[in-house]
């Protein structure tokens, strides 16, 4: 293994359509019973591209409505606002009412929950011999199959013999894998990976995003990473997104992102990153000076742009640095609307001791 | 706020697990996936165990709160806890055991909370049963419990899957705090936090349990939070513990080549983007011996001869 550095995929020519990409998304859910009349603002005017075989990771404040993004892409959930297009194809307009085949061999997700995304009443094997007959990707002959089916389990660091077992005889990183597992065996261009790897040991992590890299260089796959392990993202994806309370705040090419963070959210998720040689503290001062910088900053740190007046109505962009990193991030003015989600950042206990 | 610097009470062990040993048995394939585990926790302790994916900690867990079902046998060993012996408990004595001596945040978190009912009505429900407390005097510890997890107690109408998956696990977090346990378990409690959240739910859970004193176990896959915030650790692979140390030694001065391993394999917030590997394939430990003390209070399984040419590969991997 060399020391090389690790490439990262360049930006596609801006004629070339992306293979993913989201204009003004929204979704807004009732909270609590079925005719209550609040709501929970998920998603507002996201906008997001990515591009023929990059990795764009997706990174945010529990609750931001990450999932809630890839669950509308995958048409899980029918979005309240915008379009949604897959190698330029709208496909809300394409196929209307639910996701056709032809959408699913074209798009696959991994669920964030290992342990309510795999039918208990399967064995591994089903799942997976499931995904290759649907999408006809079994090969011509049983062997063939066979082949495959072992094969996608030595891919994924899990031992052919566990094709015969039932989900709950999984620990939570076996179950990871093999939900990993059923979304490659689609060999699909598009995959939605959303914490796939939360429950992996860090030595089988880099296994897996590895994998996924090969994946991406060998057969252009294009991928969303959603995580909370920034250093993953940094690892793994070409470009880094940030959500803040349903909406982005910062988006740039991940290393640029993440030395240069720009939108105080994510100065403070940066700062929050779990060190050993901190042993447990941070320092509160400059947690709420950045906390209330998120919530109601009085100020912009790119107040005189010359390309971008600074705004508090709307969600103006702002570039950082080198255009060639395509990083941005929106006007430190504009604030998060009351009522969108239940971020927590906003709920601070009124006590310390609440449950003593 | 250093608080893992904080000096835990006693030492006396409020659990001790001796030479567990817990298989599962099927008709395939029958598992060893506990392999005579000793470890014990002290009063106000936070114990760290870490280790492969599928190496057995759930397991552990599990048997802790004697909730291991067919196929799992335990095949050997003890636990006791505060003198009494766990595996010997009554169903009826089980009842109060678990919950409110001993409660647990599962992995499954997630996928753990009743679907047909709201937030509000499983907290309350807790309160009720166990507490003996009025409905509104739960409804209110239910919402200060929320605002502990960082959740608007708004949400208490809101039902499982009208919460994102960090919001249920903190959901979760907070049940398993309600009723004052002497001994937490928490099976990746995190997992779907951001590093902001999940910094301010464990300074809560460190400050809460500096002051009622309860004993954690924490199972967690992120070794820079299990350093920060244990005491003393463990890791484990296929079933056994190769190393125990406090969390600090074994952070600074790994001595196990897959702690090493471990240690070495996450990827850095700095720096050029360099390739990194795992455990280089094929690399696998087998009949791991007993732990010795390699340093005072550092113990470590020694690694045998005929594993060490593997051991170069694993420490040039860790180096990258
Ligand atoms: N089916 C639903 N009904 C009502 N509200 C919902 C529903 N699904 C999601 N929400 C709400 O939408 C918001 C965004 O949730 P989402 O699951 O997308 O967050 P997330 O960013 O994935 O968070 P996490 O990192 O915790 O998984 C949350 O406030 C959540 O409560
Ligand atoms: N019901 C069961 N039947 C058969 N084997 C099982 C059963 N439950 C667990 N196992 C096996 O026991 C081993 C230990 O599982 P366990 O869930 O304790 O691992 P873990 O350390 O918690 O892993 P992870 O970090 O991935 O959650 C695994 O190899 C698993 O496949
Ligand atoms: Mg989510
Ligand atoms: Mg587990």
């Amino acid at each position: 293994m060399s020391h090389a550095v690790l490439s990262s995929r360049r930006p596609s020519a801006d004629t070339e359509a992306a293979a993913l990409e989201v204009r003004g998304l929204g979704k807004s859910f009732p909270l609590g019973g079925l005719f209550s009349r609040e709501s929970v603002r998920a998603l507002h005017g996201v906008d997001l591209a990515i591009g023929r075989g990059e990795i764009v990771a997706l990174v945010g404040e529990s609750g931001s409505g990450k999932s809630t993004l890839a669950r509308c892409v995958a048409r899980l959930e029918r979005p309240s606002a915008g379009e949604i297009l897959i190698d330029g194809v709208d496909v809300l307009k394409r196929d209307r009412f639910q996701a056709s085949r032809a959408f699913r061999s074209q798009l696959q997700m991994v669920f964030q929950d290992p342990f309510g995304s795999l039918n208990p009443a399967h064995r591994v094997e089903h799942f997976l011999r499931r995904s290759l007959a649907i999408h006809r990707k079994g090969g011509s002959s049983e062997t063939e199959t066979r082949q495959r089916l072992e094969e996608l389990m030595t891919t994924v660091g899990l031992q052919a013999d566990m094709l015969n077992s039932y989900p709950h005889e999984l620990s939570g990183g076996q179950r990871q894998r093999v939900a990993i597992a059923r979304a490659l065996a689609v060999e699909p261009q598009v995959i939605l990976a959303d914490e796939p790897t939360s429950m992996l040991d860090v030595s089988v992590r880099i296994g897996v995003l590895n994998l996924m890299r090969k994946l991406r260089d060998e057969q252009g796959i294009s991928m969303l990473y959603i995580t909370h392990d920034l250093a993953s993202a940094r690892y793994l994806a070409d470009r880094t997104a940030v959500m803040f309370a349903g909406e982005l705040v910062e988006e740039g090419e991940s290393l640029d992102l993440l030395a240069n963070a720009a939108h105080p959210y994510t100065q403070l998720l940066v700062s929050a990153v779990p060190d050993p040689a901190r042993a447990g503290s941070y320092d509160p001062v400059r947690r709420a000076e950045l906390r209330q910088a998120v919530m109601a900053s009085t100020s912009c740190a790119f107040d005189g742009d010359p390309n971008q007046a600074c705004s508090a109505e709307e969600p103006v962009r702002h570039g950082v640095g080198d255009p060639e990193n395509r990083h941005w991030v929106r006007c430190h003015l504009y604030r998060p609307q009351a009522g969108a989600g239940g971020h927590a950042l906003a709920t601070e206990p009124t006590d310390n001791k609440a449950s003593a | 706020m250093t608080v893992s610097q904080v000096s835990f009470g006693s030492h006396e062990p409020v659990l001790d697990v001796k030479n567990l040993s817990v298989k599962y048995i099927g008709d395939t394939r029958s598992t060893t996936a506990v392999d005579r585990v000793s470890f014990s926790i002290g009063t106000g302790e936070v114990f760290g165990l870490a280790g492969e994916s599928g190496c057995g900690k759930s397991t552990i867990a599990n048997s802790i709160m004697r909730l291991l079902k067919d196929p799992a046998k335990i095949a050997g060993g003890s636990i006791s806890f505060g003198g009494k012996d766990v595996l010997a408990m009554s169903p009826e004595e089980l009842r109060g055991f678990r919950w409110q001596d001993v409660a647990m945040v599962f992995q499954s978190a997630m996928n753990s909370l009743n679907p047909v009912l709201t937030i509000g009505e499983q907290i309350v429900d807790i309160f009720t049963t166990h507490a003996g407390y009025s409905r509104k005097e739960s409804l209110r510890r239910a919402g200060q419990l929320l605002e502990l997890v960082r959740i608007d107690p708004a949400r208490l109408k809101s039902y499982p899957h009208q919460l994102s998956g960090g919001m249920r696990q903190r959901a979760v977090i907070a049940m398993a705090v309600a009723l004052k346990p002497s001994l937490l378990i928490l099976d990746e409690p995190t997992t779907a936090l951001d590093v902001v959240v999940q910094q301010e739910i464990m300074a809560q859970i460190k400050e809460l349990q500096r002051e009622l004193g309860f004993s954690v176990l924490f199972i967690t896959h992120d070794m820079s939070l299990m350093v920060e915030l244990s005491h003393r650790m463990a890791v484990m692979y296929g079933g056994r513990i190769v190393e125990t140390a406090k969390a600090q030694d074994v952070y600074a001065n790994p001595r196990h080549p897959y702690t090493q391993a471990l240690m070495g394999a996450f990827p850095p917030l700095t720096g050029p983007r360099v390739p990194l590997t795992g455990l280089p394939d094929g690399v696998k430990f087998r009949n791991i011996p007993d732990l010795t003390e390699a340093a005072p209070g550092h113990f470590v399984a020694p690694v045998s001869a005929d594993a060490s040419a593997a051991d170069t590969a694993i420490m040039e991997g860790a180096a990258r």
